[in-house]
């Protein structure tokens, strides 16, 4: 398709040529996914953490499907994630402790609560919506709070050991084997998300934020869509938390907080929604401040979090990858301006 | 049978706070559809308030409620001017980030201030012991709650029913734009009944720091009550806010009597389904947000 296109760019429409243009790969972008797996080699302390940010930037990604592409609020999205990670503990604590089988099936899992809650979310409108996710993952939290045989409560599922990846490669202290277990299986989504997005598919969803009315009149089935992403995203999120728990071999109850969902919110928006990599460069920045800021005092942190949130929202529009766009756009303006 | 009017009694109670807190956003929610999700803090400020004016300044429980709702009132004014003005006509996630941000800082703060724990709050003694009525025993405190939210249901039911300033809130809660066409100043409008709003908030948080507890996740913990009672009464409505958060406070309140092993289940469920069966608010005809 994009071979077409560039040979026979002058007798196709504009916005047919921008279409295209974005389905292809630029080189920011290729740089981006080699940037990662060089850190394996030039940072070698920092592996553990750099895939716990690959993996949050992955959950970020999921909800940068339903709230930035769909214009679904959500409050609770830490529930499919901690679904996700519970699902995977349990397995390999119950002895499937084959790391690539259980993260199918946490996906799994987790998509088939997406989709029956799906229902209940897409009935109302942003304040009903909000509402609905956010009872919902507290309702996890309380279950996982109750069923402590299950769960272990508080203390969470500690010391599982997870098994070697597909029978071959085992996870070892310093964290090399997970972070390229972790990269391998964001990369695949991205794409795969990546993929989706460009598609007729990802513009019809657009188009459902934008303007639901006129999305309805040109044929599109708003309800099917949404339920279809949100079952999706949900999935996505719940492969991250089987990640999550598989690399870190711990999960506890307060993956399902309040705190987790909000914070998700806020490192999409960090980095900027509807942006494909908004989640991943939201989680770096986020999480690098935490490490730093957290270690000093967590209130510390709490409220300079608070600060960042209120500034953003009434200044900083579009996120940290928005103003980047913005400036680049301006520099390539007074570029022109030059040259003519 | 005593028992059940037992529980009914404190729930009612308990939801004569619930409304006192709430209803102030209600009318934030009506008249301008700003999701603030950070109201609780007002209510936060105000335990807090009481805890600084009574421990610190040695004054009355009775004395320091007046004082609370004006302090309060008076800086939700600046919030309004500083923060929620810019965001009436953003999208809803932006206010939602803004006001969560708020919670953050404010949980910051006072955990900073006061400590992560709970914090006590002397009630004077002709105010606590029990009271028997008919074979009841029933809480003094919990009577004078009540006292005092009847009086505040039917200054703010007099108030929006039968004064000039009343009308234009009701007027700018049912139709914005005609409203601002008649020569009505929403914002000014909306700008009172904030302040008054928040003042209320602040007046609960303080009378509720013996009955619901006051520690810096305060919130966030009743984040949901709130947002519920304003949803299922209606946004904007003050009777049906006032049955919303009596019914949320009985069958919470009966709910952790009767099945104490649910906890937080019944808040939740509950939740789920008015939302489900009620879409409109309990009063039916109200805006959808």
């Amino acid at each position: 398709m994009s071979k077409q296109v560039a040979t026979s760019s002058i007798a196709m429409p504009h916005y047919l040529v921008a279409l295209a243009a974005r389905e292809r790969w630029n080189k920011v972008e290729i740089t981006f996914w080699l940037a990662l797996l060089a850190v394996y080699f030039v940072l070698p302390g920092y592996l553990m953490f750099a895939s716990q940010i690959l993996i949050t930037g992955l959950f970020a990604l999921s909800l940068d499907l339903i709230l930035g592409y769909a214009g679904i609020v959500t409050l609770g999205h830490a529930a499919f994630f901690g679904l996700g990670a519970y699902t995977a503990g349990l397995l390999t604590k119950w002895g499937l402790g084959e790391p690539v089988a259980g993260l199918l099936i946490a996906g799994a899992v987790a998509g088939i609560f997406g989709y029956m809650t799906s229902f209940l979310v897409l009935r109302g409108k942003d304040l009903t919506r909000l509402m609905i996710t956010l009872g919902i993952s507290q309702l996890l939290y309380e279950v996982a709070n109750r069923a402590t045989d299950l769960t272990g409560g508080v203390d969470g599922l500690q010391g599982i050991a997870v098994g070697k990846i597909l029978g071959l490669f085992s996870f070892d202290m310093g964290g090399k084997t997970a972070y390229l277990y972790v990269l391998g299986v964001s990369s695949l989504l991205f794409v795969l998300v990546r993929a989706l997005i460009t598609s007729p598919y990802g513009l019809s969803l657009r188009t459902i934020r934008e303007n639901p009315q006129r999305a309805l009149a040109i044929g599109i089935p708003i309800r099917s869509r949404l339920t279809n992403i949100y079952t999706f995203s949900a999935m996505l999120a719940g492969i991250a938390g089987a990640l999550l728990m598989q690399t870190t071999q711990f999960v506890a109850i307060d993956i399902f907080n309040f705190q987790r969902s909000a914070d998700l919110l806020i490192i999409l928006i960090i980095g900027g929604a509807a942006t494909l990599y908004g989640g991943f460069v939201g989680a770096a920045v986020f999480m690098i401040a935490q490490d730093r800021l957290a270690s000093i005092n967590p209130e510390y942190w709490l409220f300079w979090l608070g600060i960042l949130l209120i500034v953003s929202t009434l200044y900083l529009r579009g996120g940290l990858l928005g103003a980047l766009r913005r400036l680049m756009q301006l520099a390539q303006r007074a570029r022109k301006g030059g040259r003519s | 049978m005593l028992n059940f009017l037992g529980i009914l009694f404190d729930g009612l109670a308990y939801g004569t706070l619930l409304f006192l807190i709430s209803v102030g956003l209600s009318v934030t929610l009506g008249l301008m559809g700003f999701i603030n999700l950070a109201h609780g803090v007002f209510a936060m400020v105000g335990g807090y308030l009481l805890v600084v004016l009574m421990g610190r300044f040695g004054m009355g429980f009775v004395a320091s409620l007046p004082i609370i709702f004006v302090v309060v009132a008076l800086a939700s004014l600046v919030l309004e001017r500083t923060l929620y003005r810019p965001l009436y006509k953003s999208s809803h996630l932006d206010q939602v980030l803004m006001t969560v941000g708020i919670i953050f800082v404010a949980v910051a703060g006072a955990t900073y201030f006061w400590g992560a724990g709970q914090q006590p709050v002397a009630i004077p003694d002709w105010m606590s012991g029990q009271l028997p009525v008919a074979g009841l025993d029933l809480s003094r405190y919990r009577l004078f709650l009540m006292g005092v939210g009847a009086i505040i249901t039917l200054l703010l039911v007099f108030g929006l029913e039968r004064t000039r300033f009343g009308a234009r809130v009701r007027a700018s809660v049912e139709r914005h734009r005609t409203a601002e066409a008649m020569g009505i100043h929403v914002e000014r409008v909306f700008q009172l009944t904030f302040a008054i709003g928040s003042g209320l908030a602040g007046l609960g948080g303080a009378l509720g720091v013996n009955v619901l507890g006051l520690d810096p996740g305060f919130p966030l913990k009743f984040l949901v009550y709130f947002l519920l009672i304003v949803v299922v009464g209606g946004p904007g409505k003050v009777i049906g806010t006032l049955l919303a958060a009596l019914l949320l406070g009985v069958a919470d309140t009966a709910g952790k009597y009767y099945v104490p092993e649910t906890g937080a289940f019944v808040i939740y469920i509950a939740m789920i389904v008015l939302l489900l069966l009620f879409p409109n608010g309990l009063l039916g005809r109200s805006k959808v947000i």
